[in-house]
């Protein structure tokens, strides 16, 4: 089946109440006043690019939409909508590993034991196994750089961590990292708007860990992998079978890597340019812990999706069968209603409920490994380079859409 | 005062546990439960105030007077 091609214009915006656009790259760059203004105007806005979609901004409707599964459904997280693959692709990705990620991209029942099969291996205890090799991996990456006074804290820094840390929680090979890396970047950023180029990251990451997994079954090992081959739930399967452990480790990889680095990424690109609060976090380090949930509300790096299960009315709008609703978690995070002087970034801000990682069911399954990667990596830079600024503001370049980060941010120490 | 935790609201952000590790437990999926009755001890007041306004699903209730 081949789908209308998608109205993708990328004309200016005038109105972004009713024409909104994700991908504008000034939205992309400071998305902050927009928000603003539609929670003011129009709180679920609505636009016929890339797809079509309705997009909340308050934290109230966030909250609701995400409580109401029966009519929000998670079949289709992602943002944009720009036809499916290929027959061919189609019938390639489901005959050899059966597509899907569980359990971002399911609703219960199967959601609810796809979850229970990740959460205790991402508990706070046992994400503490993984923060010693965290600090090394930063230590060593700062060595590369340190002597130069200068680096990309995007490139060289955010960007190396979260892959080699699930890659040592899979147990895949680290030097593998800069490659499912860029596959993640294909399937999430690049291929967000191009749907040849997201089947084939698809693909290449599909293909890549179904090798894993033979070898796993093969060989089994102390890896997440190895352990999902052989998990029990309450209401799973048992065994857990094949094609939903490859699903669950392609949703590792692509829900673990793009965010990480982002927030990883946006915090050094604040600290950058406020070197007071660098000055806070060495003299007071156990102001970390409130500063990283901070960074998080402030520049909340993921928008998911969800479909309208049936025609229904939500504030004033009257929403369709299968139209897409983007989960502004970002926007709801500076909601002026929920927290006080939402732009302004409070390191020791006592009341802070952001939804950074979601809220209701699917609230992030990695969200204390993030946590555990943004805490060491801060600390660490810190350490060895307590002061440092962008080397040109304008030269920073950022990503958006799915997933909103810094991709090129120059700093000199 | 008397904290409570409503399981079938919590969805294991842990943000009460770190605000406040004296009264929340964690089970091994993340989920928390208040420590023993409730019963928050003398001088936890504040922590378990904020454990309550920190929880991103209002999951938490609080009784001041028990
Ligand atoms: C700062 C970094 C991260 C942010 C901001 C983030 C954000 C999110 C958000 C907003 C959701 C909710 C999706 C929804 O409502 O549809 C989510 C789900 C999820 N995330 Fe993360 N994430 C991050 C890092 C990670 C990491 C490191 C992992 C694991 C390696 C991970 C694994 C997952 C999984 C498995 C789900 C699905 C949970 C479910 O559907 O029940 N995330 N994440
Ligand atoms: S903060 Fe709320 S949702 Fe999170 S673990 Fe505590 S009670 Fe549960």
């Amino acid at each position: 089946m081949t789908t209308e091609p998608a109205k993708t214009h990328t004309e200016p915006v005038k109105d972004w109440t009713t024409d909104y656009d994700i991908f504008d790259p000034g939205y992309i760059r400071d998305p902050f006043p927009t928000w603003d203004d539609l929670r003011e105007k129009c709180p679920v806005a609505h636009t016929e690019r890339w797809g079509g979609s309705w997009m909340p901004t308050t934290y109230e409707d966030l909250r609701k939409i995400a409580a109401d599964i029966e009519i929000f459904s998670s079949r289709n997280p992602l943002v944009a909508n720009v036809g499916e693959p290929t027959e061919e692709v189609m019938a390639d990705l489901e005959n050899q590993f059966s597509v899907g990620a569980p359990p971002i991209s399911s609703d219960p029942p199967v959601h609810t034991w796809s979850r229970a099969l990740l959460l205790p291996k991402f508990s706070i205890k046992e994400v503490a196994r993984y923060e010693e090799e965290t600090r090394e991996l930063c230590r060593s990456l700062i060595d590369r750089f340190i002597d130069k006074g200068r680096a990309d804290a995007a490139v060289d820094y955010a960007q190396q961590i979260p892959s080699r840390v699930i890659a040592s929680m899979l147990g895949i090979p680290q030097e593998r990292a800069g490659e499912f890396t860029e596959w993640v970047r294909g399937f999430l950023e690049y291929g967000l708007t191009n749907v040849d180029l997201r089947s084939g990251a698809a693909m290449q990451i599909f293909s890549f860990l179904n090798e894993q997994v033979q070898e796993r079954k093969a060989n089994p090992g102390d890896d997440l992998i190895s352990y999902l081959l052989q998990a029990k739930a309450e209401g799973a399967p048992d065994p857990i079978p094949e094609p939903h452990v490859l699903g669950t480790c392609f949703l590792l990889l692509v829900a673990g890597i793009d965010t990480t680095w982002s927030s990883i990424g946006s915090a050094m690109w604040h600290l950058a340019q406020n070197p007071d609060d660098c000055k806070r976090l060495i003299d007071e380090p156990e102001l970390i812990t409130p500063a990283v949930e901070e960074l998080l509300r402030a520049y909340s790096p993921v928008t998911m999706a969800r479909e309208v299960t049936r025609d229904a009315q939500y504030n004033g709008c009257q929403m369709k069968e299968n139209d897409k609703i983007l989960m502004n978690f970002p926007a709801a995070n500076r909601d002026p209603k929920k927290f006080e002087n939402p732009d302004q970034v409070i390191l020791d801000r006592e009341v802070n409920p952001h939804i950074a990682f979601g809220v209701g069911i699917h609230r992030c399954a990695g969200s204390n490994l993030a946590r555990m990667e943004m805490r060491v990596a801060i600390e660490e830079w810190l350490k060895r380079i307590p002061e440092f600024r962008l080397e040109d503001p304008e030269a920073v370049t950022w990503a958006g859409g799915q997933v909103r980060g810094p991709r090129k941010c120059a700093v000199v120490f | 005062m008397r904290i409570k935790v409503d399981t079938e609201k919590c969805e294991g952000h842990n943000r009460c546990f770190v605000v406040a590790a004296e009264l929340f437990e964690l089970d091994d999926s993340g989920y928390a439960h208040e420590v023993g009755d409730g019963k928050v001890p003398a001088g936890l007041e504040e922590k378990a105030r904020l454990a309550v306004t920190n929880c991103p699903e209002q999951a938490i209730s609080i009784d001041e007077d028990k």
